[in-house]
């Protein structure tokens, strides 16, 4: 494993490599994410963009290479570690408790309580309880506190689980296709909820769309075949010839 | 406390439902039954300790144990020994060749008492081994299976495995153990007589005090935080721990608990049956353990208890009627009960009945004050559907193990 040097990026990923039985899913990738950048991650099928979330957020353990966060090495953390340092991570399927309300949904996440200990006497204070609300507000779900998430739809579990990660104030969030699946209208408010939600902090995305890139991104990491193609501002990146040919020409 | 009021502790059903069964167990029974009967319902009782622990480790944490039965027979074991070595006094066990050691060690040819015989000369000793060996127990496997992630099928099949092991161990090693008989012929505790009637009726009271004592740190665990991880876990394990939860942690001590529980059980057994033996330890125990559990249903802790009760009667009255067909049919109930009624007795209850009985409740109390703003009025009177039905799990089977 490479060390990785010392930087000012919130995220600096230096020569990560994962290899699963020979095939490299990621291949020597290096990137910065500045602070309060939102950097939005594109390319085809297979082309490790959620490998490389998983690699960040410790779900899968790097072959070789380094992922800084402030210049915390975080490949060797355990992922709850990774969490508690300020790392969140939205899956691609929403993954809310479905038998749990919307409201205790959010206070699971709740930031405090972590151990068995805190959670057997953790409590619901004025704080908590006012937390959850103000974020529940802000992710469209405040008159259904009440409601049991599996019978939300599927836009707002989507949503959900953005409010599941504010509620932790990562400093770097890490969001898997937070559209996918979305009506337009939700997409729009999506998009609004994202500008609101990334002031103060670094946010990777993953998305295909690529109008709601080009409307988020600060600037666009393309990868392919675990390496990256091209990186830059959208516009720059869109009309790359590379990046046409492998992915947006189809 | 982590409750900012009574009732968020215990909501009104809940208060109903414990009062009901406490009634039942501390008035009704006592007063219709004779001794003989009672101390059979004390038995049952035992039983319903390892059911209130597998409602918190399999209905909550999504952790099946095939193996509850290995810590029922710790406890229960830990008792026996230090009844027997009270029994075993050189005067009584004079005729023997080598005096004052346990009868089935003599037969064995062993001279001397086993260095691991030797604390359980203490009473003391004893009731902190009954807790504290089977917890420890748990909490090595627990370490061994839930810190490298093995879960589901592979953890039941390997706590099976465990209570195997476990039986062969303690039949095999007859001289330490007492083999397949088990400890048996303890008369008295500090000199008191165990086998009398009076002291049946003491300790079918201990057995309901000590079960009520479970039932309230259990309702404690599940009305916590704790509780709702747990919920959480069993279906989005990994949201868990990308919430920054070390998961292992929380089923681990759920396990624990659960191990506990079963131990207080088996400890209560060896005091009001006077023996203790490897039946109670095996795959075949500990299997109905769960039955016992699924049958009351297993998101109830009280309605476990009621599973536990009836099962064991059913099994007493038709078990001595039609002993080969007892094994079928037990096996059909359960898989009738997770088939059909995935929710056992308490979901029936909750689907049916519960909401008229709340009907009642506002009608004679007023409407419930709204102790716990974020749930629906209703939701913890109904349960959600059983984790089984659920999209995270695609058969019932599955989810009862996943």
């Amino acid at each position: 494993m490479t060390a990785g040097s010392n930087t000012d990026f919130v995220l600096a990923v230096e020569g990560l490599t994962v290899s699963f039985d020979g095939f490299k899913a990621v291949n020597d990738l290096s990137f910065y994410v500045d602070e309060n950048e939102i950097r939005v991650i594109i390319g085809p099928n297979g082309a490790g963009k959620t490998t490389v979330l998983d690699l960040i957020c410790g779900r899968t353990r790097a072959t070789a290479g380094s992922i800084k966060f402030r210049n915390q090495e975080l490949t060797k953390l355990k992922e709850h570690d990774i969490v508690k340092a300020g790392v969140g991570r939205k899956f691609q399927n929403p993954s809310i408790y479905g038998d749990l309300t919307v409201f205790e949904n959010l206070e699971i996440s709740y930031p405090t309580g972590r151990s068995v200990f805190g959670a057997l006497t953790f409590k619901r204070t004025d704080a908590v309880v006012q937390r959850i609300e103000e974020i529940a507000d802000m992710i469209f779900l405040k008159d259904q506190l009440h409601t049991e998430a599996e019978l939300l739809s599927h836009g707002q579990k989507q949503w959900l689980e953005i409010g599941m990660l504010l509620i932790q104030d990562p400093t770097l969030l890490m969001l898997d296709e937070p559209v996918a699946g979305m009506s337009v209208t939700e997409r729009q408010q999506t998009a609004k909820l994202l500008r609101t939600i990334t002031k103060d902090r670094s946010v990777i995305v993953i998305e295909h769309d690529m109008q709601f890139v080009a409307e988020i991104a600060d600037r666009v990491t393309v990868l392919h075949q675990g390496r990256i193609l091209a990186e830059g501002t959208a516009e720059k990146v869109k009309a790359d010839p590379k990046v046409v040919e492998v992915y947006l020409g189809h | 406390m982590s409750f900012k009021s009574f009732s968020d502790f215990m909501p009104r059903q809940d208060i109903l439902s414990f009062a009901v069964l406490a009634l039942i167990l501390l008035v009704v029974l006592p007063l219709s039954l004779d001794i003989f009967r009672l101390n059979l319902v004390g038995k049952y009782l035992t039983f319903a300790f390892v059911a209130v622990g597998l409602v918190l480790c399999w209905g909550y944490g999504g952790i099946l144990s095939l193996g509850q039965g290995v810590f029922y027979g710790l406890g229960g074991y830990a008792l026996a020994m230090f009844l027997k070595l009270e029994s075993s006094d050189p005067e009584s066990t004079r005729i023997q060749s080598t005096p004052g050691i346990p009868d089935f060690m003599d037969w064995n040819r062993i001279t001397e008492l086993p260095w691991f015989w030797e604390p359980f000369h203490s009473l003391t000793f004893t009731v902190i081994a009954i807790i504290v060996i089977p917890s420890l127990f748990a909490y090595l496997i627990g370490v061994a299976m839930f810190k490298r992630r093995v879960g589901g099928v592979y953890f039941a099949i390997i706590t099976q495995a465990i209570a195997a092991i476990m039986t062969i161990l303690i039949i095999g090693q007859q001289g330490y153990t007492g083999g397949v008989n088990g400890i048996t012929d303890l008369r008295t505790l500090k000199g008191w007589d165990i086998r009398s009637d009076f002291a049946s009726y003491v300790f079918y009271f201990l057995a309901v005090v000590l079960l009520f004592v479970c039932l309230f740190l259990a309702q404690y665990i599940r009305r916590s935080k704790l509780g709702r991880l747990l919920v959480a876990m069993r279906g989005q394990e990994d949201r868990v721990r990308f919430s920054g939860y070390d998961v292992a942690n929380f089923k681990i001590f759920v396990f624990c608990v659960g191990a506990s529980f079963a131990a207080i059980g088996g400890a209560m057994f060896t005091l009001q049956e006077g023996f203790m033996s490897p039946s109670f330890v095996g795959i075949v125990p500990s299997i109905e353990m769960v039955i016992f559990c699924a049958v009351g249903g297993r998101l109830s802790l009280v309605g476990a208890v009621y599973g536990a009760l009836l099962v064991n009667f059913a099994k007493t009255v038709l078990g001595e009627t039609f002993p080969e067909l007892w094994l079928f049919a037990m096996g059909l109930l359960f898989i009738g009960v997770v088939m059909a009624f995935p929710n056992g007795l308490a979901g029936l209850y909750n689907s049916y009945v519960a909401r008229y009985v709340d009907r009642l409740l506002d009608k004679v109390f007023g409407p419930q004050r709204s102790s716990d703003a974020y749930r629906p009025a209703s939701s913890d009177t109904v349960p959600p559907a059983a984790p089984g039905l659920r999209q995270n799990s695609t058969s019932p089977t599955e989810g009862a193990i996943s």
